[in-house]
């Protein structure tokens, strides 16, 4: 049985006539690794303030932990959410921040922090002003996991980590979601790198959601069919195309949906390719300018 | 990892191969989810998903407080299972590949035969 830790129903935000989150809906379930996926200024950011308290709504209910979020301490407090470019008083090292961190989490783990700070190679006792991008990304990261907070934003966490430090994060981050098991989540570009850490996959653009569906379904959910235009234009006549390709006499089509094994043996006969597609891909067909936005609306219809 | 397919079916496949090939014998212990989780660098409840297949057919069994084990006869029914699969998954598409190339089915026979000699 799992408990749902924020709801939300018809989630508005507005900046003067534009409309940064139009009426959107959606739950997040305990324990669980959410990806909050999109374009630049898809309208994830405010997402993430709404659900913080950060910012106030136009329209529309919104409980975490059962409660409106703003002006509620015990709500704020079991929530951590590391910005992009998270700000520090002047003059603080990362040593301060991560003693001042345990007033504001009670789950701080310091002895985890440590262990990190080791594994980033992070020097605590330069200021904060000196530190390189990615040394600043790895403060806010160490923040986010040692806070062990039950509901924890990561908003474009890694702007200059490396590879190295990348994984470090992703490794940390699996082994000490397994042991302490808590609500994540995780906002990002590098959809390749996170896909297989996510359990639960939002997609949202203009401000509205494309997808809300379990990692394991979206994951070949879609397929690229390539061939003979001729050949490709038949077998994809009746299904959700949602990508289109094409080269002289050649087509490159992609679809929403799943090809069982007679249907595979069929595009094989038929001479055609197929091709999986990754969820960053099929997120570049949902999102980008060609046929964007079809599907999950055509499903609710 | 294969991007094309749900993770939680290659992590059943996986424990499948290793129990079919042997590495994991009738009666071991296999990893634990968390182990599964963090050595693929995979969600934890993808993992479960894939490992509470098997457990769903009898392959694997959990004891509680221990772990989760190889059940005694699990070689045996995947290897008849993964046989009657064995025609739609591997043969059906050799043939369609051997007629789109012309191969009939005595060249295609004989081909089969060289490979064996050869491995």
């Amino acid at each position: 049985m799992t408990a749902t830790v924020v709801s939300a129903k018809g989630l508005t935000k507005r900046y003067g006539s534009f409309t940064a989150v139009d009426a959107v809906d959606f739950t997040l379930e305990e324990n669980r690794i959410y990806g909050l996926l999109g374009r630049n200024g898809a309208g994830k950011t405010t997402i993430m303030q709404l659900l913080t308290g950060q910012l106030f709504a136009n329209a529309g209910d919104l409980e975490v932990f059962g409660r409106t979020p703003a002006e509620h301490a015990d709500v704020l407090r079991r929530m951590c959410f590391i910005a992009e470019s998270q700000r520090y008083p002047e003059d603080f090292t990362p040593a301060h921040v991560f003693k001042a961190a345990p007033w504001f989490f009670e789950n701080w783990d310091a002895e985890f922090a440590e262990r990190l700070i080791a594994d980033f190679r992070l020097p605590v006792k330069r200021r904060i002003k000196k530190l390189s991008r990615g040394q600043l990304s790895a403060v806010g990261v160490i923040v986010g996991l040692a806070s062990r907070a039950p509901l924890t934003f990561f908003d474009e966490p890694y702007l200059g980590l490396d590879a190295v430090a990348r994984h470090i994060f992703y490794d940390r981050l699996l082994e000490d979601y397994a042991e302490h098991p808590r609500t994540v989540v995780l906002s990002t570009h590098l959809i390749d790198e996170v896909a297989n850490l996510l359990e639960h996959v939002i997609l949202i653009d203009e401000g509205r959601i494309l997808l809300d569906r379990d990692a394991d379904e979206v994951r070949g959910s879609a397929t690229t069919i390539a061939g003979a235009r001729a050949a490709v234009d038949a077998f994809t006549a009746d299904r959700p195309v949602i990508g289109r390709e094409g080269l002289g006499g050649l087509a490159s089509v992609t679809i929403d949906g799943r090809l069982d094994q007679a249907e595979r043996i069929r595009a094989a006969e038929l001479g055609l390719e197929l091709a999986p597609v990754s969820l960053q891909q099929l997120i570049v067909h949902l999102t980008g300018t060609d046929l964007a936005g079809s599907t999950e609306q055509e499903k609710a219809a | 990892m294969d991007e094309s397919r749900p993770i939680f079916i290659q992590i059943t496949e996986q424990i499948e191969n290793d129990i079919i090939e042997g590495t994991l014998a009738e009666g071991a212990q296999i990893p634990s989810i968390n182990e599964f989780a963090t050595f693929h660098r995979i969600n934890p409840a993808t993992a479960l998903r894939g490992v509470n297949r098997l457990v769903d057919d009898a392959i694997v069994e959990k004891r509680r407080g221990i772990g989760m084990f190889v059940t005694s006869g699990a070689r045996d029914r995947l290897v008849e299972r993964r046989r009657a699969e064995f025609a739609a998954t591997y043969i059906r598409p050799l043939i369609v590949e051997a007629e789109k190339l012309g191969l009939d089915i005595d060249q295609l026979a004989a081909l089969i035969r060289s490979e064996r000699i050869e491995s």
